[in-house]
């Protein structure tokens, strides 16, 4: 019996072990099928949701396509696999997808024990309140003993207990499985309070009954650096993964952008001719095309187009740049030299 | 009329009270003072549900127009279908194929209606699968005749849940008659690999066969191999409603009376031939409605892919609500898809109860 369990756990225990040893050629696996697989949400306006035609749509979906763009000098060289919470991770290890872009928070024990690599922080998230205005709450403090309507096993649920318990409150959470109906509970007035991140807070606002009658307190519980994930074994691979969405910051600090990209070619600043492989230099260095970062800011765009695109102030999500501006304007996208 | 001058007996007319729709009235809705008394508390329900629901559903609806005229007003907001179809309906297919799905679904259905009548099961309807299978294929994944590729990971919406129930089913149910066999085989190897098959999947839920196909069986296979998600997926469908369809045959098998088996036996009929000939037919025809219950919740079962995200139709329509423009719209959009199921699962249920009735030998 003993030899018999024995056998089994070597068995699985070899073959995990070559799945993982196998690992580490991933540019040139990308390379050779000349597509990106990159897994998406799937389910969250802004970041990663197919539109009414089923095109993929989103800040996430672009960070992917930038990729794309980095490598093949072609944006729609990608291909998306929608991915449950549980699933993320999974399929990033066994291989089915290159690259995790689904709006992932980075911690450390995701970056250490899961076998994975985190990059550049594409999007600063972090968890709010929204109270319906009439209630006279001004700070996340006054809110002892409201009902807060909160979707379940996240680790939003957890972050709110946590904050009530600090600050000697009581909380009486309403659970509800889908955000839709969670949002539509709220707004009938079954809760005092929403919470959940505040980059579907103000989307779940815009399409209140009444929006102006709903506010979004200022406290930020939690801190959400969602960024891309790739796994351990491939550090070249890494590397243009980080520029990739390095590259989309640094144009909008360059002021490069999708429209003026073409001008920009013969722009006599050094560093943007260094930037745009125009002095080559960056391409060689990464294993890329000297032409990379152009294609990038010239099919996907800078980050602030993106931004905008996807989940700025004109969409229905409305969501001010905040923590997400460039450094220059008080944000924290901030990206080192191309040099 | 009110005093007719000696009528005759033969002519007279049943009194009022007795016939027509008062008389059923008073037969069925008020006969004894509790049933009376139900009735009214049933109309005075059906008074605050149904005009409200009337009002709202048609009266105060929208049906084709923008998500932000829907938010002015007090009712339905239909829109959220049409707005939507091609999505929910189809999914990732790539736009400007659309034809190939809907004429894929379209040869689905049309054979399976064909096949309908008994008397129409022979081997010309083979090849007419055979031959439909084939270019339902093709028309779904391309490559032919100048029709781009579409690859599996884009089959969505209402064609994927058609195709993961009717082959669900269609594989599920020989591979279920051949374990129920199984298990009442007297080889003691098939008949233990069977009941150990049957037993380990009736004992877990289709949750976690999903969940195992989906996220360890890959964590299994070398790396750079993966096997499509949606084939995983059909797998284990297949595997699960097996499992279920072979208890219910054994059932029937277990139902027939030994005479019949020496009968066969007295008749020198060989144990495939004893199966195929005498058992066999007598014993899945009195699982029928049994069996049908099964197939129907394994067609509601393929909802559960969500949870590994494929997007099947209930999953397109969710997606479709977390677009802000349409989250407040989520009760007519899951009406819509209850309706779209109900039709399925009617005329599922409507067609076994015919061949019940037609296969009845009367004993």
């Amino acid at each position: 019996m003993k030899l018999i369990r024995l056998t089994v756990l070597v068995t699985i225990l070899s073959l995990v072990a070559t799945g993982f040893a196998f690992a580490g050629k991933d540019l040139d696996a990308v390379k050779k099928k000349g597509f990106v697989q990159a897994g998406v949400n799937g389910g969250v306006f802004g970041f990663g949701m197919p539109d009414e035609k089923g095109v993929w749509k989103g800040l996430d979906v672009d960070t992917a396509r930038a990729v794309a763009a980095a490598i093949f000098g072609d944006a729609s060289k990608v291909k998306f696999t929608p991915l449950t919470a549980q699933q993320r991770f999974t399929a990033l290890q066994s291989g089915e997808i290159d690259l995790l872009t689904r709006n992932a928070t980075r911690t450390l024990s995701r970056d250490t024990q899961l076998g994975l690599n985190f990059v550049t922080v594409n999007y600063y998230d972090g968890q709010g309140f929204m109270v319906p205005k009439k209630l006279g709450v001004t700070s996340a403090k006054q809110l002892d003993g409201a009902t807060v309507c909160v979707l379940p096993g996240t680790t939003t649920e957890q972050n709110a207990a946590d904050f009530f318990r600090t600050n000697n409150m009581k909380m009486n959470p309403v659970v509800i499985e889908s955000t839709s109906e969670l949002a539509k509970t709220f707004f009938a007035g079954r809760c005092d309070v929403l919470t959940s991140d505040a980059s579907q807070l103000a989307g779940t606002r815009a399409v209140a009954p009444n929006p102006k009658d709903y506010a979004i307190l200022p406290e930020i519980i939690s801190k959400e650096p969602l960024a891309p994930a790739v796994r351990h074994g491939d550090d070249q691979f890494r590397d243009i993964v980080d520029f990739a969405v390095l590259a989309m910051i640094n144009a909008e600090e360059l002021g490069i952008t999708s429209k003026n990209v073409d001008e920009m070619l013969k722009s006599k600043d050094p560093v943007i001719q260094r930037f745009l492989g125009v002095v080559p230099g960056n391409g060689a260095a990464l294993g890329l095309d000297e032409k990379w970062a152009y294609n990038v800011v010239k099919l996907v765009g800078n980050y602030g187009e993106v931004f905008e695109r996807n989940v700025g102030v004109n969409t229905t999500l409305g969501i001010e740049r905040g923590l997400n501006a460039l450094w220059t304007n008080g944000g924290l996208m901030y990206s080192p030299p191309f040099k | 009329m009110n005093t007719p001058q000696q009528p005759s007996r033969a002519y007279l007319a049943a009194p009022i009270r007795k016939i027509g729709a008062l008389a059923w009235f008073k037969d069925n809705l008020f006969n004894t003072w509790y049933n009376s008394l139900l009735t009214v508390l049933t109309l005075v329900g059906l008074w605050f549900i149904v005009p409200p629901f009337l009002k709202w559903a048609f009266i105060d609806s929208l049906w084709y127009s923008s998500a932000e005229a829907c938010r002015d007003i007090e009712g339905a907001c239909w829109s959220i279908v049409p707005n939507n179809i091609k999505f929910i309906i189809l999914g990732f297919f790539p736009e400007g194929q659309e034809w190939r799905p809907i004429l894929a679904m379209i040869m689905l259905l049309s054979l399976v209606f064909y096949s309908k009548e008994r008397t129409r099961w022979n081997k010309r309807l083979g090849w007419f699968w055979a031959i439909g299978l084939i270019i339902m294929g093709s028309l779904m994944y391309g490559g032919l005749f100048g029709m781009p590729v579409v690859e599996t990971a884009q089959w969505s919406g209402l064609p994927l849940t058609m195709m993961l129930s009717f082959f669900g089913m269609v594989a599920a149910y020989p591979l279920g008659v051949l374990l129920a066999l199984g298990r009442r085989s007297k080889m003691p190897a098939i008949k233990t690999l069977c009941v150990v098959y049957i037993e380990m999947i009736r004992g877990v839920p289709l949750i976690s066969l999903l969940f195992m196909s989906s996220i360890l069986f890959p964590l299994f296979l070398p790396d750079g191999m993966t096997i499509d998600k949606v084939l995983r997926a059909q797998v284990a469908i297949i595997l699960f409603t097996a499992a279920y369809i072979a208890e219910v045959v054994r059932g029937g098998l277990q139902a027939m009376p030994r005479g019949q088996y020496e009968a066969a036996d007295s008749l020198g009929l060989n144990y495939r031939q004893t199966m195929r000939l005498i058992i066999l037919p007598q014993a899945l025809k009195i699982v029928i409605p049994p069996t049908v219950g099964i197939l129907l919740s394994a067609f509601k079962d393929t909802s559960l892919v969500v949870i590994i995200a494929l997007y099947d139709v209930l999953k397109t329509t969710k997606v479709t609500l977390s677009n802000p423009k349409w989250t407040g719209y989520s009760t007519e959009a899951y009406i819509f898809l209850a309706v779209l199921y109900f039709i399925c699962c009617y005329a599922m249920s409507s067609y076994s109860r015919r061949l019940e009735k037609e296969l009845h030998t009367g004993h």
